[in-house]
């Protein structure tokens, strides 16, 4: 009850700037187009429909064809999915495998401690879309693999503020005074250092969506990520690109599409950030 | 002092050893576990028994696995990155070939996003809270968010398709340097405006700091007109985070490079990467991608210790700088 209380405030808070408040409105679309996709979308995605292909926005159409004729407004919605699922996906992973390690790392012995964070700038120096090139060479294209880079590139960020928050947590007195008492490692950390560092932990996680999002979305777009027929926002610029010659709308349907939830994201991440502690990835 | 410099620089340069090593040891695994068979896939189903045989041995694929990754350390170190599958051709020499339009655009990028970025940051951290501030951080915020292969494809199609005004595709034919300026500006936009909106805010950001300083209030106590003060002493220190961000960023300009290149069909390292995953041709990924990140990288150590030693209170506040973002 309390936490939903905490939601709330922090919403309210957000809404209270014009950008935060668009954001917001821009997070909210974008998800439930994600969660609602059949309902939404008027037709199949992949319904193919040679017929009418390259048609202009209409009343059927709402958003026009593609060069198979299937539904550009569809298919963005369950884009829109897409993107969700990824980026939910990757960043929880990132989330908890970073913090485990950050965490951990402020409690092993220095040079332990040090490895980690060589660990850590080992994976940051490289560029991801350069590391995911590698990868996908490797592994081919897929859904998976581009959940799976994108975790690993976003581990080191979420362990570096987790061990740091870690680190000013330790020697708190409350701490102090609960180890005396005799709690054991797993209680002071689950108890006590994990609710009390997961909050800029959360904020990173909401400023990360967009990248997640840019990623997946260069990656398809060179045809390197999400498969076709899947309908990806990349896969979709994709399709727009190859055939813009013939019509400028899908491209730009879909590349609008993309750069508003982006932007979108990136609004109510940093409005959020802003309400709760303007200090956090500010680094960044 | 001295003893305390040393140790930093020393440091620093171990950290950029092992990332270096860690680099090859990552592209070294991944190229050993290559699903499947390996001469199936390079040299297509057609090849015949002997032939992928004389292959295998003159790649060495039938080396164990330590003695493989002795010889590719030792290559590399000498500065061998191996010989692509396809045309056999030097890899190193296939990268050599292409990486200058890939640095020309990154660095085009850079320079526009720091002449442009730094003033309009100025700008607004002078006249803070004016309309004209407010319309700049929402601009900045959308130029950082929107993806850059994104406003690359908008850039071709208003200017390229549209109104027609610029050729847009590949480098120069007829080789003149009109030419190939005129065929840099769309990719140079679309690279830039990103970073543009980025240190934009950073200076913003920065400048406002420093302006609440001690010393700031002391000048202008002491009379110093505000045109001295904002561009001599507040621009001075609000400019180090932004060469820091800079730094950290060639990795991720280059990495957008790739996507750009592609949309612009400009020669470079990306589309080197690129064609060469088409065309599953493992030693020229591998080593392309061992190029950028080497040049990331040095980039970021030469950063690190120039502004170490532009601003002193670094090398004593941060144990391992330059592991931010």
């Amino acid at each position: 009850m309390n936490l939903l209380a905490n939601v709330f405030t922090t919403l309210r808070k957000v809404c209270g700037t014009l950008t935060g408040a668009v954001g917001l409105v821009i997070v909210l679309l974008v998800l439930g187009c994600a969660i609602f996709a059949p309902w939404v979308a008027t037709h199949n995605p992949d319904a193919l429909d040679v017929m009418s292909r390259f048609s202009r926005p209409t009343a059927a159409h709402w958003l026009g064809t593609d060069h198979l004729g299937r539904d550009l407004f569809s298919r963005m919605v369950h884009g829109a999915s897409i993107a969700m699922q990824i980026a939910i996906a990757s960043i929880a992973i990132a989330l908890t495998l970073g913090t485990s390690l950050g965490i951990l790392a402020a409690y092993l012995p220095a040079r332990s401690e040090r490895f980690v964070l060589i660990v850590f700038d080992v994976i940051s120096s490289f560029p991801s879309l350069v590391l995911a090139l590698a990868v996908v060479a490797v592994f081919g294209p897929s859904s998976t693999i581009v959940v799976f880079i994108v975790a690993v590139t976003l581990v080191p960020h979420f362990g570096r503020v987790a061990r740091s928050q870690t680190l000013t947590l330790k020697s708190a007195p409350f701490l102090e005074s609960e180890r005396i008492l005799g709690a054991s490692w797993g209680r002071i950390v689950f108890h006590h250092v994990l609710p009390n560092i997961l909050g800029p932990l959360v904020i990173l996680a909401s400023m990360d969506i967009p990248v997640v999002i840019t990623i997946e979305a260069g990656l398809s777009f060179l045809g390197l990520g999400v498969r076709p027929p899947l309908a990806s926002w990349g896969t979709l610029i994709q399709d727009g690109y190859t055939y813009i010659s013939d019509t400028w709308v899908p491209v730009v349907v879909s590349s609008v599409a993309l750069a508003v939830a982006t932007l979108g994201f990136t609004l109510f991440g940093e409005a959020l950030r802003d309400a709760v502690d303007p200090r956090i990835g500010r680094e960044h | 002092m001295q003893a305390d410099t040393l140790r930093y620089l020393t440091s620093r340069l171990v950290t950029t050893a092992l990332i270096v090593f860690g680099a090859m040891l990552l592209l070294f695994t991944l190229s050993s576990i290559v699903p499947g068979d390996p001469t199936a896939v390079l040299l297509g189903p057609q090849a015949s028994p002997e032939f992928s045989k004389r292959f295998i041995s003159e790649m060495g694929l039938d080396q164990p696995i330590h003695i493989r990754m002795w010889r590719f350390f030792s290559n590399v170190l000498r500065g061998d990155l191996g010989t692509d599958v396809v045309s056999g051709r030097s890899v190193l020499g296939m990268i050599l070939n292409v990486i200058p339009y890939t640095l020309v655009l990154t660095f085009s990028a850079i320079t526009l996003a720091v002449v442009t970025g730094i003033p309009l940051g100025i700008f607004a951290a002078t006249h803070r809270g004016t309309v004209a501030d407010n319309i700049l951080a929402f601009v900045s915020v959308a130029f950082i968010a929107v993806p850059g292969f994104v406003v690359a494809i908008f850039l071709l199609l208003i200017f390229a398709i549209w109104l027609n005004w610029l050729p847009v595709l590949g480098t120069s034919q007829s080789g003149t340097l009109l030419d190939e300026f005129r065929r840099m500006i769309l990719p140079t936009l679309a690279l830039a405006l990103g970073w543009i909106g980025f240190i934009a805010r950073l200076v913003r950001t920065s400048m406002l700091e420093v302006m609440g300083e001690n010393y700031i209030r002391t000048s202008r106590a002491y009379g110093l007109s505000e045109r001295l003060i904002t561009y001599k002493y507040a621009l001075k220190n609000a400019c180090i985070p932004t060469i820091t961000i800079l730094g950290l960023g060639i990795g991720r300009l280059l990495g957008g490079a790739v996507l750009i290149e592609i949309v612009f069909a400009r020669p470079g390292l990306g589309r080197l990467i690129y064609g060469a995953i088409s065309e599953r041709n493992y030693p020229v990924v591998q080593g392309a991608v061992l190029v950028v990140v080497v040049v990331f990288v040095l980039v970021n150590l030469i950063v690190d210790l120039s502004y170490s030693a532009i601003d002193p209170r670094i090398r004593h506040n941060t144990g391992s700088a330059g592991a931010v973002g």
